[in-house]
């Protein structure tokens, strides 16, 4: 599957990934902390000027991504042009556009691999009590296995369904869908069991001499 | 123990993939991604705690990077921003939902549809109205205004999540963990 990481490697990869995540809800704060629009204007300048620093691949990929945000500008631009409050608008506006674009910078710039070192080190205190973080590792590799898997599913039913009628695939083909879910799920929980469950590997080899000869 | 990771997992999949497939269509034409009803079938079909578990399974993916949302957004620009009160109200709204399954023993078309609009539709619309009012500096009940016209489809959805679940029950009767 494909992650949101960019292809075009710039300086910003070779940041830790925790650095990044840390640094990440700060800015963030601090861009809610401010309520004028002309610090937060600045903010939008030293912004692009990240993006622009990665070369303008990077900077095009960045203001792609920032797409799903223009319904809600428009909504803010409509409001606030019709209440008078330009400058209100001005604000939350730059402020959006601001810690997506931040967000956004952050996942273009960790690898999936960065990110799930990084959880499984947020996840230490938990081990560290002695309980087992390996079904949260385990299930995180396997919604990324049967996604594509299941969605191939999906594409095959609503193949099915077309072969068959003239009307495109109605929500009808969802029961199946999830019947094949859980169908995998119960092959999978069968092959987990198989090969040992999820129980810690034990930690030292079992003594050889205790075995009968 | 591996039963219930697999099925978390399977679900979180679920989510993932039903918000890949475009084709799905209501009765009148209107596409619609299907993925507020995976939710929903989250809680209806794994009950509370296990529904709850998957959502936010998938919510950590799509944080950690994937373009797992409907239209292939994901990463962790979509937690900064207006639609981040849906995106948290999506593990409540499927325990809600579960709840309201494993609570109530009655008929399960009824129960989960009823379940669905309860935890799908009223409890998600109302984390997904204090995210936009947050996040555009606006009141609740405007921020309500302005979400109001997507209700009537996800109220569709719930109603959808309903016999699909009941449909799950008969064509696989010992998978309603919400009911077990």
């Amino acid at each position: 599957m494909i992650s949101l990481t960019s292809p075009t490697k710039i300086w910003a990869h070779r940041l830790p990934a925790g650095v990044k995540l840390a640094a990440l809800p700060l800015t963030t704060l601090a861009l809610f902390a401010v309520s004028a629009p002309a610090p937060l204007g600045l903010a939008c300048v030293a912004t692009a000027a990240l993006y622009l620093s990665a070369g303008p691949l990077f900077a095009r990929a960045g203001i792609t991504s920032l797409r799903p945000l223009w319904p809600f500008l428009l909504v803010i631009a409509l409001w606030h042009g019709i209440s008078g409050e330009i400058a209100a608008g001005l604000t939350i506006s730059l402020r959006l556009i601001n810690a997506v674009a931040l967000a956004n910078f952050v996942t273009m710039t960790t690898p999936l691999s960065d990110m799930i070192a990084v959880l499984s080190w947020l996840l230490t205190p938990l081990r560290k009590l002695g309980l087992s973080t390996r079904a949260i590792e385990l299930s995180i590799a396997l919604v990324i296995r049967f996604t594509p898997a299941l969605t191939h599913k999906g594409e095959r039913l609503a193949e099915a369904w077309r072969a068959r009628a003239r009307r495109r695939p109605s929500w009808k083909i969802i029961t199946p869908m999830a019947a094949l879910a859980l169908d995998d799920a119960d092959h999978v929980a069968l092959a987990l069991r198989a090969r040992g469950g999820l129980e810690p590997p034990p930690t030292s080899p079992p003594n050889p001499s205790s075995f009968p000869k | 123990m591996e039963r219930n990771i697999a099925r978390i997992a399977l679900f979180a999949a679920l989510i993932a993939a039903l918000g890949f497939l475009p084709a799905v269509t209501l009765g009148f034409g209107v596409p619609i991604t299907a993925q507020s009803l995976a939710v929903m079938l989250c809680g209806t079909v794994l009950g509370a705690k296990r529904g709850a578990l998957a959502v936010l399974l998938f919510l950590a993916l799509v944080a950690l990077g994937l373009p797992l949302l409907a239209g292939g957004r994901g990463g962790l620009g979509v937690f900064a921003s207006p639609t981040v009160g849906f995106l948290v109200g999506f593990p409540i709204a499927a325990f809600t939902t579960g709840l309201i399954v494993e609570r109530w023993k009655g008929p399960l078309p009824l129960v989960a549809s009823v379940a669905s609009i309860i935890g799908g539709v009223v409890v998600l619309y109302v984390f997904g109205a204090m995210g936009l009012a947050l996040m555009l500096g606006k009141t609740f009940p405007e921020a309500a205004l302005l979400v109001t016209a997507f209700i009537p489809g996800d109220i569709i959805k719930a109603v959808l999540a309903g016999g699909i679940t009941s449909g799950l029950a008969k064509a696989r009767p010992d998978s309603l963990l919400s009911r077990a």
